[in-house]
């Protein structure tokens, strides 16, 4: 089933063009993941999805992305909505600088929640989805920058969870993490494919072949592959991406 | 030859870098010498509790310029703190870059007025208006607090900007990713981040509001007597030294020293605190 669907996007950052007519489906519960050389236009693609590149001046946008059939880019969209619906998960885990449960219930405060059982309950709830709750139970009201990388990456992505996101957007989400701790995340992505749709930006290859069920393949601002993911990596159409998948090319 | 001029620079350098640290130690050292003994002779809950003050009669209280210090540094702070923080937000956050080259400069303008100009705009526009639309003297607490409200705001609002500008993005991002709204994302992240930073800016325009002499001077009516309303008029420690200081002769004289080394007090406490709050930032 059809979650989001890329159509025809072109993006301008002022003159230089960093997308180019991309287009690309979305599966509900699946994972999407997007590969590239550094400055193909993965990562602004992504960031297409929930609307942030809005905040950078300067940026224009034209074409489609659909959610559920609903063009997220009409005017006089919601773009705090949207947000709700479309999370996302950054490339260096960015736990505010408040205690765990702060961080763990900030989007539900956000979004109007104050009664107390409700969010200590949504708390738990969310820590064990992101398989944090056994670290953390004990010290949820010490400092969440105190945490090692590996839990405040899983701390962000329970902060997702708890506000209960159709989309999950993960942008390099294991480049600050070792081998160990980048593991864990991309278990916890098995997991949590059951219950979200996910789309995952990595230069890690090898990562888009053990995680992902499609896979697009960008550079310079063009989606130059996108299929199953085996596929792509098994038998690519295109000779550009046989060179990356060899490492020819990036 | 050069490795020599090296050499050279080297301690020219260093003794002009230690005597701008030497001056301040022998100002400090100058204040106390002579104003610390008389505190001691006169008893320090004396001098500061008594609130007669009438150096003929060899009355030293300096109780009503306690209370008078007290309530104007309040004022300033309830008239430049929230305004100086709220202006910060705005223009960090809500300000086009365009709007913001042309503002920044206004503020460090504001600055460099010499203080007896808003002194001058004090007695010529505020104080009447107090007058007749208020009622009281004119020349009061509330005349000063707002006047040196204006004063502190380039310092409160300049390091409450560095604060809110050092804000790493991430967290703001973080935010707006959760659905979170501007405002939303300003005050349940932002502000808190910024806290320390903040804190110290207030601080900081404290200790200048404490400091100012001239406008205070100019504008709060210098009675000395302990205020009951903030209609009332007050002298504060550094006018009491500024007006006194061209006649005074021995113990009064002292006296007024011993007035100096309170103040001297108060501010150092209040700096060591900023830069205490300011170091709690940069530790996290």
């Amino acid at each position: 089933m059809l979650k989001m669907d890329i159509q025809k996007v072109d993006l301008f950052y002022g003159e230089f063009q960093a997308l180019k007519g991309v287009s690309m489906p979305i599966q509900a519960n699946k994972i999407t993941a997007l590969i590239g050389p550094s400055g193909c236009g993965k990562s602004t693609l992504l960031r297409c999805l929930n609307r942030m590149n809005d905040l950078i001046p300067n940026v224009r946008i034209q074409g489609t992305i659909l959610l559920d059939n609903f063009n997220i880019y009409e005017p006089g969209a919601r773009v705090e909505d949207i947000r709700k619906r479309v999370g996302m998960v950054f490339q260096r885990p960015n736990p505010f600088p408040m205690s765990v449960f702060d961080n763990v219930v900030y989007g539900l405060r956000v979004a109007g929640n104050f009664n107390k059982s409700f969010l200590a309950e949504k708390a738990e709830k969310s820590l064990k989805a992101a398989w944090l709750w056994d670290n953390v139970k004990d010290r949820l009201r010490d400092s969440a920058l105190d945490l090692p990388l590996d839990q405040q990456q899983r701390l962000c992505i329970a902060r997702l969870i708890a506000v209960e996101p159709e989309v999950i957007l993960m942008d390099e989400p294991c480049s600050a993490l070792d081998p160990i701790a980048t593991a864990k995340i991309e278990e916890l992505m098995n997991e949590l494919r059951a219950s979200y749709t996910i789309v995952i930006v990595t230069h890690n290859m090898h990562q888009a072949a053990r995680v992902s069920d499609f896979t697009g393949y960008m550079l310079l601002g063009e989606m130059v592959e996108f299929g199953v993911t085996s596929e792509v990596f098994i038998t690519p159409k295109d000779k550009r991406t046989q060179d990356y998948i060899s490492g020819k090319y990036g | 030859m050069s490795q020599k001029s090296e050499t050279v620079v080297y301690y020219v350098l260093q003794f002009i870098a230690l005597s701008a640290m030497g001056s301040l130690l022998l100002i400090a050292l100058f204040i106390l010498k002579e104003g610390f003994p008389f505190i001691l002779e006169e008893g320090p809950s004396k001098f500061l509790f008594s609130s007669t003050w009438e150096p003929a009669k060899e009355h030293f209280g300096i109780f009503p310029m306690l209370v008078g210090s007290v309530w104007v540094t309040f004022g300033a702070l309830v008239v430049g703190g929230p305004l100086g923080v709220a202006g910060a937000i705005y223009l960090v956050e809500f300000t086009p870059k365009g709007l913001m080259r042309i503002i920044k400069p206004v503020i460090e303008l504001l600055a460099g007025i010499p203080s007896v100009v808003y002194g001058f705009m004090g007695v010529a526009v505020l104080a009447p208006l107090i007058r007749t639309y208020i009622g009281g003297p004119g020349l009061s607490v509330l005349a000063a607090s707002l006047i040196l409200g204006i004063m502190i705001l380039p310092t409160v609002m300049s390091i409450s900007m560095d604060a809110l500008n050092s804000v790493p993005p991430s967290y703001k991002e973080g935010s707006l990713a959760l659905g979170a709204t501007r405002w939303q994302t300003q005050y349940m992240v932002v502000l808190k981040a910024a806290k320390s930073g903040i804190l110290a800016s207030i601080i900081l325009g404290m200790g200048r509001a404490i400091g100012e002499t001239m406008a205070v001077i100019m504008v709060a009516g210098n009675a000395v007597k302990i205020p009951n309303s903030v209609l009332d008029s007050v002298r504060t420690l550094t006018a009491n030294i500024a007006l006194e200081m061209g006649y005074a002769t021995g113990r009064h004289r002292q006296a007024l020293f011993a007035t100096g080394v309170v103040l001297f007090l108060v501010i150092m406490m209040l700096n060591s605190f900023a830069m205490w709050s300011l170091k709690e930032r940069r530790k996290k």
